[in-house]
């Protein structure tokens, strides 16, 4: 029986092969492990995309039909106030409600960007233009609604005291003050007898 | 004889450093993506739950097509009871 003799450069050979198989087998079946794990999470993500387009599949068709409910509304009351208000002074109310609105026009009326709205706020009485410049701004004002308060709520109160006359306000050292009265008033005033008592019957009137 | 070692050099010093290199490449790639997978399946999930108001778009269209119905009446009444402008 022939007996073959490995040469010791041989054996080292197999050794190395041996070696690059195993580094092989180690690597290939993390790389395996980590794309299962990929593989998982990736159809983890199908589902909820999935969910999310069957959930936002109508939005666009709702939000269409509301749209064209609201521009109905809106074509409506345009319209409306047109007819009642006359172009005009329906882009000067606009314009006094949402300043710079009138600029834009109304949407059916295209005559209405070239008109030069009114100040709407000076057919109001000055009672009302104080009493809105006093608080948040009312529509009649030329400001924005959604804005802050023209007056300090909290410490202001000149713009309060400017609604009485002007003595009050301007010159208080002038007026009397008022009268001090009780046991440690200034001035003390003697008892009447006649408080009390019954009234003195006056004599008859002679005709 | 002499050949044969030359070839176990070669392999030992090239060719195993660069499978090993190129293996160890692969597999940090593959694992560097676990985790962004994972961040968009969160994500994802995160997504689909906040379009769960979606269905109230439906509500919300009725809730509209009944004020325009009832601004309408309202404006139908304005037009007869207000003068229209000279």
């Amino acid at each position: 029986m022939p007996v073959y003799a490995i040469p010791a450069a041989g054996v080292a050979l197999i050794i190395i092969v041996l070696l690059i198989v195993l580094a092989l087998v180690y690597y290939l079946v993390s790389t395996i492990f980590a794309l299962q794990k990929i593989t998982a999470g990736l159809d983890d993500v199908i589902g909820s995309v999935t969910e999310i387009v069957e959930k936002s599949a109508p939005v666009n068709e709702i939000v269409n039909a509301i749209n064209k409910d609201l521009d109905a509304g809106v074509d409506m009351l345009e319209a409306l106030l047109v007819k009642k208000a006359g172009m005009v002074d329906a882009v000067g109310l606009v314009d006094g409600l949402y300043p710079g609105a009138a600029a834009a026009g109304f949407r059916n009326f295209p005559e209405s960007t070239t008109i030069d709205a009114p100040r709407i706020s000076e057919v109001y009485t000055k009672g009302t233009l104080t009493l809105a410049r006093l608080g948040r701004e009312a529509p009649i004002a030329m400001a924005n609604p959604a804005g802050p308060v023209l007056r300090n709520v909290e410490g202001g109160s000149l713009a309060a005291r400017l609604l009485y006359p002007n003595l009050r306000q301007s010159a208080p050292p002038n007026l009397p003050r008022s009268p001090v009265i009780g046991t440690d008033a200034p001035v003390q005033y003697e008892q009447r007898d006649d408080i009390g008592q019954p009234r003195k019957r006056l004599p008859a009137r002679t005709r | 004889m002499t050949l044969l070692w030359i070839g176990d050099a070669i392999l030992l010093l090239v060719v195993v450093p660069v499978a090993l290199y190129l293996l160890n490449g692969t597999l940090q790639a593959a694992r560097s993506i676990v985790p962004s997978v994972r961040a968009i399946a969160a994500t994802a999930a995160a997504g689909s739950k906040d379009l769960d108001a979606a269905a109230l778009l439906l509500t919300t269209q009725e809730q509209v097509s009944q004020t325009v119905a009832g601004v309408a009446g309202y404006g139908g009444s304005l037009d007869v009871i207000l003068d229209d402008a000279e």
